[in-house]
Order: C-alpha cells, then sequence, then structure tokens
C-alpha cells in the first residue's frame, strides 16, 4: 500500500507544486479570451450531439416511421413493448450478454497471462507484444472476415485443421450452428482486443515493486502463492478498466456481428446494437429510440455491476 | 523461473495463432478459390496481383480507399485542432466552471452510438448531409470530440502553470499561448490521440452505414462489408479487400508503433 502511495507522489509533484503557488492570483489572471477556446467544440457538440441525445427521448414515446409528416403519441407503449413481449429484443439481449460474458472473462483472463509472460522489457518480448497488438488496429470488419475464413465449415481453416490431423469428429458447423455461434464470435473478439488490454496489464505490472515479490519468496510462497497475493490485488486497478473496457467494447461489437452475421444478422448473433440498427432500418425510428434509451440503461446498469463486482473480488483478495 | 518451458509453449501457441491467419489472407489475396481451397497455407503460385486488379476497380474498392482517404485525414486533422482548443481552454479556466464545462463535453463518452444515431440522421437528412463526404466529416467529428478532449485535457492538466505564466508575463494572449507553448509541448499527446482518432474513424462501419447510400461515396469498411453480398465466398476477393483497408494501418504500425500503443491504450482507459 505505502509503496503504491509512494510511485503516485513521485508521478504528479510536477502537477502539485505550482496549482499551490497560484491559488490566490488564480481568478485576477485568466484571460477572458480563454473562455473563446472551448466554444467550437461545445456548439459542434450541442447541435449534432447532445441535442440529437435528447431528441431520442423525444421519439422514444412516438410510433414516428422516419418520413411521415405526422406521428401519434404512444405513450410508454414502446417501452412496454420492449420490456414485455419482444422477442426479437430479448433475444438480442440474451445474445448480448452470453457474448459480454465471454468476451468478459476470457479476455481478461488471456490478456493478464500475455502481460504476466511479457512483463519482462526483453527484446524478445517487446516483439511479441508488438505482434499481439496487431490484430486491434485491423477494421472489425477485416477481423470479421479473417474469421469467416477460418471458421468456414466445408473450406474453412480450423475445419480443414481438425481433418488434417485426424480429429474429424470435432469438425463443426461453428456459425452455422445457432445454439454455439454468438461463442465462435466472442472467440474471434478476444483474438482481436487480447493483445491491446494486455498493454494496460503490463503497465500496471511493472508498477508492482520486485521488492514485494522478494520478501514474498523470502517468506516461501510458491509462483501461485505470488500472484495470488502480490499481483492480483495490486494490479487491481488494471483490472477494472480492463473490465470496464471489454464491457463497453461487447456492447459496441456492432461491425463484427454484421460482417459473420450478415446484414441483417441472423437471429442467432443479433445483438442489441445491430437489434437498434435493424429496428431503424425497418422504418420504426420511435421504436428504435425507445430501444436505444433501454440499450443505454443497460449498459450503465451492467457498468455498475460490474464496478462493484470488481472491487468485491478484489477486497476479498 | 518454473515456468520457463511452459512460457514458451505459450506464447509461441498464441503468436501462430496471431500469425498463421494473418499470414493465410496475405498469401491467399494472390491465389485462385481454388488454390486457397486445396492448400490454404501453401505460398501462392503467383504475386500476379490479379485480386487487387479486380478489387479496385470492378468492387469500387478505389473510390473506397480516395474517400476513406479525404474523409479520415479531414475529420481527424478538424478533430484534433477543435479538440485542442476545447482542452487548452477547459485545463486552463479555473474553477467549477471550467470543470463543469469540461464534464459536460466528455459526459458523451457514456452515450453508445445507437442512442443518437436516429435523431442524427433525422438531423443529417434534414441539412442535406446524407450521402455527403461533409456529413461523414462531421458526424465522425462529434462521434470523438468527447474523448479526444478527455484524452488532450488529461495531458494538459498536467503541465506546469510556470510554462503559461511565462507566455504571459512576455505580454503573450491566450492564442500566442496555446500555439506557441501549449501545442508544442503536447505534440507527443497530440500524436497519440491523432493515431487513435484514426484508427477509429478509418474503421468506422455504423456512420457509413447509416448515412452513405451511393457508391461513390462509400468508405472501406462499408464497401468491404457490401463484398459480403456480391461475392459470398470468394474468400480471395475478401482476402484483397482486407488487406487494401488494413495496409496502411499496418504500415503506419510498423514505424510508429509507439504512437498506436500509447494513442489506443489512453482511449481505453477512458472506460
Amino acid at each position: 500500500m505505502t509503496a503504491t502511495t509512494e510511485t503516485r507522489a513521485g508521478v504528479t509533484p510536477a502537477a502539485d507544486r505550482p496549482r499551490r503557488g497560484r491559488r490566490r492570483g488564480a481568478h485576477g489572471r485568466v484571460h477572458p479570451g480563454l473562455w473563446f477556446f472551448p466554444v467550437p467544440a461545445l456548439l459542434l457538440y450541442l447541435v449534432f450531439f447532445a441535442g440529437p441525445t435528447l431528441q431520442a427521448f423525444q421519439y422514444s414515446v412516438t410510433d414516428w416511421d422516419g418520413f411521415s409528416a405526422d406521428f401519434a403519441n404512444v405513450g410508454t407503449s414502446n417501452f412496454g413493448s420492449i420490456v414485455s413481449n419482444d422477442d426479437l429484443f430479448r433475444g438480442a439481449l440474451t445474445n448480448n450478454l452470453k457474448f459480454l460474458f465471454v468476451v468478459v472473462i476470457a479476455q481478461t483472463a488471456l490478456s493478464l497471462l500475455l502481460a504476466v509472460l511479457l512483463q519482462r522489457n526483453s527484446r524478445s518480448s517487446t516483439a511479441l507484444r508488438a505482434l499481439f497488438f496487431l490484430p486491434a488496429i485491423l477494421s472489425s470488419v477485416s477481423v470479421a472476415f479473417v474469421w469467416k475464413f477460418m471458421y468456414d465449415p466445408n473450406f474453412g481453416l480450423i475445419n480443414q485443421v481438425l481433418g488434417g490431423i485426424g480429429l474429424d469428429g470435432l469438425r463443426s458447423a461453428f456459425l452455422g450452428n445457432a445454439d454455439q455461434a454468438i461463442f465462435w464470435v466472442a472467440l474471434a473478439q478476444v483474438w482481436a482486443h487480447a493483445g491491446q488490454l494486455m498493454v494496460i496489464f503490463i503497465a500496471g505490472l511493472q508498477q508492482i515493486p520486485a521488492e514485494l515479490y522478494e520478501s514474498a519468496s523470502l517468506d516461501g510462497a510458491s509462483q501461485w502463492q505470488r500472484f495470488r497475493f502480490v499481483t492480483w490485488p495490486l494490479i487491481a486497478p488494471a483490472t477494472a478498466i480492463v473490465v470496464a473496457y471489454t464491457t463497453i467494447q461487447s456492447f459496441k461489437a456492432f461491425d463484427l456481428i454484421l460482417g459473420l452475421g450478415g446484414n441483417p444478422p441472423k437471429g442467432s448473433l443479433d445483438i442489441l446494437s445491430t437489434r437498434i440498427y435493424t429496428t431503424f432500418t425497418n422504418s420504426k425510428f420511435g421504436y428504435a429510440a425507445a430501444e436505444s434509451i433501454v440499450f443505454m440503461l443497460i449498459i450503465a446498469v451492467v457498468s455498475l455491476l460490474q464496478r462493484r463486482a470488481v472491487r468485491l473480488t478484489q477486497h476479498g483478495a | 523461473m518454473v515456468g520457463s518451458l511452459g512460457r514458451r509453449v505459450v506464447l509461441g501457441v498464441y503468436a501462430l495463432l496471431i500469425i498463421i491467419p494473418l499470414l493465410v489472407v496475405l498469401t491467399g489475396s494472390f491465389k485462385t478459390t481454388e488454390q486457397l481451397f486445396d492448400a490454404p497455407f501453401g505460398p501462392p503460385s503467383t504475386l500476379a496481383p490479379t485480386n487487387y486488379g479486380s478489387v479496385l476497380t470492378d468492387a469500387s474498392m478505389g473510390t473506397a480507399f480516395v474517400n476513406s482517404t479525404v474523409v479520415t485525414v479531414t475529420a481527424v486533422a478538424l478533430t484534433l485542432v477543435i479538440g485542442s482548443l476545447a482542452a487548452y481552454g477547459l485545463s486552463r479556466i479555473p474553477g467549477w466552471k471550467g470543470f463543469a464545462l469540461y464534464g459536460f463535453l466528455v459526459l458523451g463518452m457514456a452515450v453508445p452510438a445507437q442512442s443518437n444515431m436516429i435523431p442524427q440522421y433525422v438531423l443529417w437528412q434534414r441539412l442535406g448531409l446524407l450521402d455527403s463526404r461533409l456529413g461523414l466529416v462531421l458526424v465522425e467529428i462529434v462521434a470523438t470530440l468527447p474523448v479526444a478532449v478527455f484524452i488532450l485535457t488529461g495531458f494538459m492538466r498536467t503541465l506546469p502553470r510556470e510554462l503559461f505564466e511565462a507566455g504571459s508575463i512576455d505580454g503573450a494572449g491566450p492564442w500566442r499561448t496555446y500555439r506557441s507553448i501549449a501545442l508544442p509541448v503536447s505534440l507527443p499527446s497530440l500524436a497519440a490521440t491523432a493515431i487513435f482518432l484514426f484508427v477509429i474513424q478509418w474503421n468506422d462501419l455504423l456512420y457509413p452505414l447509416l448515412f452513405i447510400h451511393d457508391p461513390a461515396k462509400v468508405t472501406l469498411p462499408l464497401a468491404l462489408l457490401n463484398f459480403q453480398g456480391e461475392f459470398l465466398t470468394n474468400y480471395p476477393l475478401l482476402f484483397t479487400g482486407v488487406i487494401v483497408a488494413s495496409a496502411p494501418l499496418v504500415v503506419a504500425y510498423v514505424f510508429l508503433q509507439r504512437y498506436f500503443v500509447a494513442g489506443l491504450t489512453a482511449g481505453s482507459v477512458k472506460g
């Protein structure tokens, strides 16, 4: 604990020092011209981003189709349908939660494992880090096409390899198998982003003072115990970031789903973002707006619950 | 270390899992469908860019490449200018007012694109900005402005105030201070932000999909997605499209790796 505060203090004095000296004269010296600097950003943001966000609430209580001149106010009935009798939305929600669950667990575990293995700054570690990070800069549509071929039931790489080594029994239809399809997409997502999150873990691991490991070893701690009682509690901030980011990413996996599941995606691969988009393209603007507000709420709730869960596991540790 | 062999095995296997699919895609872009299916791992028998020719001309990837370049370069540059102006002002306005404006701007990071895209579509339609590169530039700017302001303000807040005070004593106004002090010292942060924005905007599918229907205005991810319908399982052509769409970023990554990692990490830490 003391060690972390020490490193923190070591990083920030430059930012702290001047502020103290300024306090008194601060208000007198603020040049009025400074107020002009955020104006372009604020104007664009108000008109083209914040305004439309508020309008989504306005649309959500209508049955507007997007082009008719008039529309009816339907109160909360859109929300009622979404919650109680919309199988498509519920299917998308279920798929999205499955996807989220698998990606968060697998991607966090894999990126942490890779980070632990590559935390030392040797030449080979640096090279491997660069390689593992590479898929993160590809567009999700590109990643989708790479994996479309991996998963192709007839000519795909995975089935060919399985056939080649005599494991024909394991050949699979992958995306063609409705029960499993979403998990196969989750795997592609992990492939694309584990290396990106590994970097965050490496930064966290490199902040842990070596003395802590040394004293743990002197106390006779095994490798696993050192991980469990030194590494895991001390990389808590990195874990929180990785989990939070992965969660948001799992709700945003729009491009990957369209690339692998088609446009509009088949039911077994529909997630919330693609569902809203499909409702919208079917000219149900009011209903899609209501879905988008429920979507925003779901993300907020899941993120909150997760922050709690992460905190709990780390207090336990 | 106990797990030295285990470590090598894990890292080796994972490296293969990254390299092999990418290599198959790269070599596959020089093959015919039959060659790819017969020997996906084999080297191509020719390096004649037949697939590249057909993808760039027939499948309008050439047009898409130009559009993507124009839209992304313009949008990234404008986002950086507008975002750094805001970051400079907001990091120097003291008290709650500056902080409230900053909070209002970065709150946008919590709004998923799907939540305001419908009213945005209607607004863009009224302004005649659908099917236009200008409209695409505008939406990319406002969609990424919150995170750009977040990263840049975070950096500018760490700059020591003496730096700016020295300027004011010499009689420089805020504009001079922004141009000749704040921007130059923020270069590393600007570079990382630029790359982060470039990756996001270059790869964006959602807004082109919503706003662009004219084949002459499509960007690369959209052109690529449209392959799905056209060349259902013509994998060599799909692969060629993937290479064309990814090449600029991958080449830039080779040279500017540090900035890519810094930029994408800064972007994800926002969470």
